[in-house]
């Protein structure tokens, strides 16, 4: 009874930590961004509150939990206040499967340093990753706005088609590794990171990550001089900041989810792992703000034929070298 | 526990689909639908075949219906342009598939398969499954995917032709 | 080639944008450093005075009749020695775009642009401001110039005395 009190109680900890690092790394991403993005500009970005703004997040969060929150007359309510819920707790979600360290030896017990070991854990991230279109989706729509509407379409669009890259690109990290499980991935990442071995699947998961997180260039669903904000155009106050932090608590997650998939994971030498993990994840969250700071947007009907006219074959193609080289080497041994 | 999550979630599912078919508005529809196929992934879960739960998030619920989704966004179905309630001729079909169901419902019920064969319980990893579908059932899964890829060209070549005699007719 | 060009295109801005990342941003953080506007920069007005110390302003209403936002409103006086002047002067900042309009329109100089441009507040009352406020010490951009001494009734010098001035007309008689 004991020995399963502590079990428990060294579980909430590990939760109530990731869950603390997990939303205190997206509110930080939020002031590293506008950061990273002025000094590119050669302004100085947000430097008022706290030293050298280091307290703006808290100031944000201030300003809009005191903001009103305003429900348009015509908006389907119900959908317009559940839908921004849906976008932060689906991004909250799928860090669950994200191993962030090697089990730790803990009063004589191992305490896997991941939420949950789910053995389909990639499809997990998989499915919420396609079910974050709803909370989108869904507040375009409530909204009951032209914007807001064309802004929900296409995010709707964007996200189905390159989640169909997305799937392909990672299915030959899936044969190298032989497991949906991203523990044994990581661990399978010991000697070579993946994305040294399959720079070409590396690229087109990093590309549709990239529009997956609707970010820069491909940030039609919320292209502020066509669609105003895009499906968020009606929403103000703490449903908004929920939009918000669901965004960057994907732009979190995803590079958590590259850093596993392709980066080695808590791999690499002389530092403690969780260093190296979060090294990680933090450098591919700047090279999403690189991005941002450098690309201009791409039209839409671009956007759809990179999708589906070179993303998608170039992923079944690397998919099946990759399945022969397998097959080859397998064959060999 | 167990049985009583599967109770709940079943109970869900079923009832979500029952607000699925009864909802004016499209998009609430869609929803509920969504909900129910959560349901349905959970149970899949329960019963030991993460997989397949998965697979319905991610094929159902997280691909067919933003299709749907997108598709009645576009369309802008709003609840008034919808067709009036049934008729009453219309109503001797829904009695009769009622009842077939009810009189099927009973017999399972009755037969009741699963006491009879008793299948053990078969955690489906995705190894086993993968096997399973790829060697065992191999020729199947093949013969399935290309009438697949039958229907899909032949829907392709259907709607090819149609447009194009359009086109001849109207120059 | 067009696809050489086109992924140049798309790599060379990155380097472009990192090498940008540490340069010295050009910013002005305002309330710790401030610029010092050039000497004919439009702020706020000023109401200048003439060589002699007085008022230059004579009340003529042609300031508050060219201001297309009819911030500047004024009441003439006349002194003893027959000197028009403001009995009370007002510009409301509040209302003020700053066009310069108002200075271009005085014909004796007295209402100028200042480079004077921290006139922030929390209660657009405060920008009201009066003659006592408006009024300085000095001539402005044009500091020997008095009205007076060129034209105007004989207040400074008797009519036709000053040196540029042609005596005045005797309208009685038909002679040259």
């Amino acid at each position: 009874m004991n020995d399963l009190l502590l079990t428990g109680l060294l579980i909430l900890i590990k939760l109530g930590m990731v869950l603390a690092v997990l939303l205190s790394m997206a509110a930080y991403l939020v002031l590293a961004e506008r950061k990273i993005l002025g000094r590119m500009q050669r302004r100085y970005g947000p430097n008022r509150v706290g030293f050298g703004g280091m307290l703006q997040p808290l100031a944000d969060l201030i300003k809009l939990l005191t903001k009103e929150d305003f429900i348009p007359a015509q908006a389907d309510k119900w959908l317009f206040m559940l839908a921004p819920g849906l976008a932060a707790v689906t991004a909250l979600l799928a860090f669950a499967v994200v191993p962030f360290a090697p089990p730790l030896e803990i009063f004589g017990r191992q305490l896997p340093m991941v939420v949950c070991d789910l053995n389909v854990g990639i499809l997990y991230f998989f499915g919420l990753s396609s079910l974050a279109v709803y909370g989108v989706a869904l507040g375009g729509w409530a909204s009951n706005s032209k914007y807001a509407l064309l802004g929900a379409l296409r995010a709707m669009g964007q996200m189905l088609s390159y989640e169909l890259a997305m799937g392909l690109s990672i299915v030959p990290v899936i044969l190298m590794a032989r497991s949906f499980s991203l523990t044994e991935i990581v661990q399978a990442q010991a000697s070579a990171p993946f994305a040294l071995c399959n720079p070409v699947a590396f690229g087109i998961f990093f590309i549709s990550a990239l529009a997956e997180s609707k970010r820069t260039p491909f940030d039609l669903p919320e292209a502020e001089n066509e669609l105003v904000a895009g499906y968020h155009t009606e929403y103000s106050g703490m449903r908004f900041g929920l939009f918000f932090v669901g965004e960057y608590l994907n732009l979190v997650v995803l590079g958590a989810i590259i850093t596993s998939l392709f980066l080695g994971g808590w791999h690499g030498p002389f530092l403690p792992p969780i260093i190296w993990f979060l090294g990680k994840v933090l450098a591919v969250a700047f090279v999403f703000i690189w991005i941002r700071g450098t690309l201009p947007r791409l039209r839409y009907d671009q956007l759809m034929a990179f999708g589906w006219k070179i993303l998608v074959p170039l992923a079944l193609v690397n998919l099946l070298v990759t399945g022969g080289v397998l097959l080859w080497l397998g064959g060999a041994s | 526990m167990a049985s009583l999550l599967f109770y709940l979630l079943a109970a869900t599912a079923l009832l979500a689909t029952l607000l699925c078919i009864t909802r004016r508005s499209p998009v609430h529809a869609v929803i509920f639908l969504i909900n129910a196929f959560f349901a349905l992934a959970l149970m899949f879960y329960l019963l030991g075949a993460p997989l397949i739960a998965a697979w319905e998030v991610i094929v159902y619920a997280g691909a067919i219906m933003v299709l749907f989704l997108f598709v009645i966004m576009t369309l802008d179905l709003s609840p008034d342009s919808q067709r009036p309630a049934l008729s009453r001729g219309q109503w001797a079909p829904v009695l009769l598939l009622f009842l077939l169901l009810l009189v099927s419902a009973g017999l399972i019920l009755t037969f009741d398969p699963a006491s009879q064969a008793s299948v053990p319980l078969f955690y489906a990893s995705p190894r086993s499954f993968g096997a399973a579908l790829f060697d065992r059932y191999g020729l199947a899964v093949e013969i399935v995917s290309f009438q697949l890829l039958f229907a899909a060209v032949g829907a392709y070549y259907l709607g090819r032709r149609r447009k194009a005699r359009q086109a001849e007719e109207s120059s | 080639m067009n696809l050489w060009r086109d992924i140049k295109g798309t790599f060379q801005p990155f380097w472009v944008t990192l090498r940008y990342l540490f340069k010295r941003p050009v910013t002005i953080s305002y309330p710790e450093q401030k610029r010092t506007p050039p000497p004919r920069y439009r702020a706020r007005m000023i109401l200048t005075r003439d060589p002699e110390g007085e008022e230059r302003c004579v009340a003529c209403h042609l300031c508050s009749a060219a201001c297309p936002v009819d911030c500047i409103s004024m009441q003439a006086a006349e002194r003893e020695d027959g000197r028009r002047q403001a009995a009370w002067f007002r510009i409301n900042f509040a209302r003020c775009i700053y066009c310069g309009l108002c200075a271009e329109a005085c014909p004796t100089m007295a209402i100028q642009m200042s480079p004077e441009y921290e006139l922030g507040n929390r209660d657009p009352l405060k920008l009201v401001w009066e003659k006592e406020d408006l009024l300085v010490d000095h001539g402005g951009k044009d500091p020997n110039y008095h009205f007076y001494r060129h034209s105007g009734i004989g207040v400074a010098a008797p009519r036709g005395g000053n040196d540029d001035e042609l005596p005045p007309v005797n309208i009685k008689t038909n002679l040259p």
